[in-house]
């Protein structure tokens, strides 16, 4: 892939300052920084959430918090988790490096984009206002379902829900918004001689999480309306006293949920065999085989949701279909890992910490796969169901998965971004303390689970005394370790060493040929792509 | 090919917003596309269950009685559980809490229902079968669920639900628990 000069415009383009300045600001690289900034700050929030969570659980019964404080804690933990840290972390990766990736001026639709972001701050509030409101006298706290909303608890639930449903909307409008504009910008906006075979497997990530949030995201919108049109309308979609049926929420919800699992992840497995292939200094292996295993996967996530809820009861052959239809996506899934693997192969690997952070993110990704694998088993799943399991398996997906991938981004682009290279010593220690204090966390969690200890449940069996004990203390350190994180990336904003065009040796594509930090408006003319 | 022709005539800037409008516009309708299947999967849901016994719903209507002979070469024996749901201070309960009958036998059970409040209270019985896929083979030819049941302050009730199940009962079900929750009534005007 060759290119032509960058457009060396203007650097100091005219732009309001101050707070006016991210209000109304249309520029890709201003939201991206917001998005990023935004689910920084929410990462720390839902962190703060369940280091609560785990204090409690530290020793068997109650010391800390109540159990009605223990159930909002964990529900509202999970939805600012995956929508408003994951999913903005990857959404500002997309607005920062797609339009620098395929030689685009900006984004399509500016406008759009800049609204997309100020939904979110709004729909943060409302999920978490309640707590506040609590403190005051006004209803009992935020919703205390769990994050799933299932009927007749999310029915009878306080004002937490609607707050949540709410929320829950604004969020699926802002990532709807944010999912059509990067279809827009990567069908429309790509330089010449780009075609969709030669983008950069971020790109190609995205644009399926993309058409997956078009497709899933009104469904989500869809149930939690019928939510709440049952709370105060006098409607009775998932009432059985008035004919509906609360198992229909779990098939909508699901619907919605498990294709949410590969869009937290599609991105994430988008730049990973970008930083491999740089760190690896050689072109990376079975690009055409990834994008097929994209749409693979995005065409499997639709229709495999009912292994969510095995045990909620199902024809037997539905439950045949849903297990061996859940196995097949380890099929593509393998084809992405052999690629991950064979990238790597005999390459002249160095490990810097975007490396560091990729090569543990595939070992532990690996170990949320197959984990879960055996919850994929109906016969297995009707045990594991609901246990510590099957928390122990999503967190090694989503957050081994999706949060150490981000990470591993965060390193990888933040001198491109920054113009300064972040010290590199301190990410290794990051990393390190991170890798281990997260196994610690959940490790434990496994073997929980395989005892029979239940999860959102505040109190437990002295039996599972000594391995909760180890969870807490290392959940401590791993969150307390991502404090380096922060540092790290605010001294590498405020100055160091000065980063080079390319970053990285070995390093390829269009947005390397930028200057670092590029400038304001980049790409003004487009490069031709050979 | 007619659309880019018209586009020859206007700037580089101008054939890319459209293009971008014509693009927005069709996602928009695949939005509302799923915005609509979110709520075609409630009709869609219902079809589903009745066709498998997905959620082990039985017809909420009296069952023709069929001339079908009794099948004495085989027993099935059906459970009974009752629940209250919140909001109902009702006792519920059957009188037995199972009983062996013939596939095409038809049987009477007595559940009872009291009303320990002091006003009178409208309820109504929601059936539930496991295995779901029996749930097509049970017939009532008699039930209290059918209808809603109101009791006055203190009143205890006997309820008759006269039932048999089909000879079409698969051969491999042998055991089929009913299940009957007893929900506030929502539509207590009617």
């Amino acid at each position: 892939m060759s290119t032509t000069t960058v457009a060396h415009h203007d650097d100091h383009a005219e732009h309001p300052t101050g707070i006016m300045r991210w209000l109304t600001t249309t520029n890709h690289k201003d939201i991206g920084t917001m998005y990023l900034t935004f689910s920084l700050i929410m990462f720390f929030v839902g962190g703060a959430m369940i280091l609560g969570i785990r204090a409690e659980l530290f020793q068997p019964g109650l010391q800390l918090i109540n159990p009605e404080f223990f159930n909002q804690l964990i529900g509202v933990h999970a939805l600012i988790m995956i929508f408003a840290a994951l999913m903005p972390a990857a959404t500002g990766f997309a607005n920062w490096m797609i339009p620098l990736q395929i030689g685009a001026p900006d984004m399509a639709l500016p406008r759009l984009n800049n609204w997309g972001f100020w939904l979110l701050p709004p729909s943060a509030i409302l999920l978490t206002l309640p707590f506040t409101l609590a403190m005051f006298g006004i209803g009992d706290g935020a919703l205390a379902t769990g994050w799933t909303f299932y009927p007749p608890l999310s029915v009878q639930g306080g004002i937490g829900v609607d707050f949540a449903i709410f929320a829950v909307h604004l969020l699926g409008v802002s990532s709807v918004l944010g999912s059509i504009n990067i279809i827009v910008t990567l069908f429309n906006m790509r330089a010449p001689g780009m075609t969709l075979m030669k983008m950069p497997l971020f790109a190609w990530g995205w644009l399926i999480t993309a058409f997956l949030l078009v497709a899933t995201i009104p469904v989500l919108a869809g149930a939690v309306t019928m939510l709440l049109t049952d709370r105060h309308f006098g409607t009775h979609f998932f009432d059985a006293a008035g004919g509906g049926d609360p198992v229909m929420f779990q098939h909508l919800f699901w619907f919605f949920g498990h294709p949410e699992v590969y869009i937290l992840l599609l991105p994430v497995w988008g730049f990973i065999p970008q930083i491999l292939e740089t760190f690896s200094r050689k072109p990376m292996y079975g690009y055409k085989a990834q994008v097929y295993s994209f749409w693979a996967i995005g065409a499997l996530s639709v229709v495999v949701w009912a292994h969510h809820f095995f045990t909620s009861g199902m024809p037997v052959p539905a439950l045949l279909y849903f297990m061996y239809s859940t196995m097949a996506i380890s099929l593509p899934l393998a084809v992405m890992f052999f690629c991950w693997i064979k990238t790597m192969w005999k390459g002249s690997m160095s490990f810097e910490t975007p490396m560091l952070f990729t090569v543990g993110w595939i070992i532990l990704f690996g170990i949320g796969g197959l984990t879960g694998l055996v919850l994929a088993d109906v016969a297995a799943d009707a045990q594991y169901h609901n246990s510590y399991f099957v928390v122990a398996h999503f967190h090694y997906t989503l957050f081994a998965g999706g949060i150490m991938g981000i990470m591993a981004g965060v390193y990888f682009w933040l001198p491109k971004m920054t113009g300064h290279m972040y010290n590199e010593k301190l990410g290794k220690v990051h990393f390190w303390l991170t890798a281990i204090s997260f196994n610690l966390t959940f490790i434990p969690q496994f073997f929980l689970g395989l005892a029979g200890m239940p999860r959102r449940i505040p109190d437990y069996a002295l039996q599972f005394a000594e391995f909760n004990m180890i969870s807490s203390v290392a959940a401590f350190v791993l969150g307390l370790s991502q404090l380096l994180f922060v540092y790290n990336i605010v001294t590498c904003i405020k100055g160091g060493k000065k980063a080079t065009d390319q970053v990285w040796e070995g390093a390829q594509g269009l947005e390397w040929t930028l200057p670092s930090p590029p400038p304001y408006h980049s790409f003004t003319e487009q490069p031709t792509v050979k | 090919m007619a659309k880019i022709n018209e586009c020859e005539t206007l700037s580089p800037k101008q054939q890319l917003d459209l293009k971008n409008k014509r693009l927005v516009r069709k996602l928009l309708w695949m939005l509302l596309g799923s915005l609509l299947f979110a709520f075609a999967l409630v009709p869609i849901y219902d079809v589903l269950c009745e066709m498998t016994g997905l959620n082990g719903k039985t017809k909420n209507s009296a069952a023709v009685l069929a001339e079908a002979k009794v099948d004495n070469s085989r027993w099935v024996t059906v459970q009974f559980t009752t629940n209250v749901m919140p909001g109902l201070g009702w006792n519920f309960y059957p009188k037995q809490s199972s009983i062996k009958m013939h596939p095409g036998q038809i049987e009477t059970v007595i559940f009872v229902a009291k009303n320990t409040t002091n006003q009178v209270v409208v309820g109504r019985a929601i059936p539930s079968i496991t295995p779901g896929i029996a749930a097509a083979n049970l017939k009532k030819i008699e039930c209290f669920c059918f209808v809603n049941q109101a009791l006055k302050p203190g009143e205890e009730k006997e309820m008759p639900l006269r039932f048999f199940v089909s000879p079409q009962l698969p051969v491999d079900v042998s055991d089929m628990t009913l299940s009957y929750a007893f929900f506030p009534s929502v539509d207590e005007g009617k």
